[in-house]
């Protein structure tokens, strides 16, 4: 099954709903990057609060995207990582690197729309 | 089950991940395997053993697999060293044709 990427104004909303097998993650990957490039988005949040496991790979799979993203011009933060979630990858030894995250979606578009603006801002 | 074993989220949530890259590895390497959960559960304990095995080629050098960012596969190279770090007790033994790695979680019972 297809994850939706809703278009919200300039920034693009996806929440990941559902476990993910290996190909749906490469797959959502894939997809990510060409709404990005197709709708021209200033930004994009990837929800992943009801995702109770997150192994190495999805971790991975996850950080990769917002790398990508970020490598397209486009701001990306991720939110609803869930406590457990967070006490595992960290205990793994596996952290979701140098992305931006926010508790949850409210803050998340907060989040997001300030990075917006000060990305508009540099010269 | 391992919350009706009384043990709670973050350690349900530790042991799906443990059992995810634990099989993760069997589908990749071996193409299958067996994943069997146990009860080891005392009076004052509660413990629940995950034993997952295969027949695939066996790791070459359990040693390196061990290692943070080793990877023979198109892996991360996370997910033993990442396992051994999620569980309580863990054993490994590997030779062509059969795989085994062991773990168990344990909480004091309250």
């Amino acid at each position: 099954m297809k994850i939706p990427i809703l278009r919200l104004k300039d920034i693009l909303l996806t929440s990941i709903q559902m476990d993910l097998t290996d190909n749906e993650a490469i797959d959502f990957q894939e997809d990510v990057l060409r709404t990005v490039s197709e709708t021209e988005a200033k930004g994009i949040v990837i929800d992943i609060m009801a995702m109770d496991v997150v192994d190495s790979f999805l971790a991975r799979v996850i950080n990769d995207i917002a790398n990508m993203v970020s490598l397209l011009g486009t701001q990306v933060v991720v939110c609803g990582v869930q406590p457990s979630v967070a006490l595992t990858l960290i205990e793994m030894g596996r952290d979701l690197i140098g992305i931006e995250t926010a508790l949850n979606l409210d803050q998340a578009i907060v989040k997001l729309q300030r990075l917006i603006e000060e990305r508009e801002m540099r010269p | 089950m391992v919350r009706s074993l009384g043990f709670g989220s973050a350690d349900q949530t530790r042991v799906a991940t443990a059992i995810s890259e634990l099989t993760r590895n069997v589908i990749q390497y071996a193409g299958e395997g067996v994943c069997i959960i146990t009860d080891e559960s005392n009076d004052s304990m509660n413990r629940i053993r995950v034993v997952v095995e295969d027949n695939g080629p066996g790791i070459a050098d359990i040693d390196k697999a061990m290692m943070d960012g080793f990877s023979t596969g198109k892996s991360l190279g996370a997910g033993l060293p990442g396992t051994r770090r999620l569980a309580h007790e863990f054993e490994i033994e590997s030779k062509p044709g059969h795989t085994k790695v062991s773990i168990v979680m344990k909480r004091r019972k309250l």
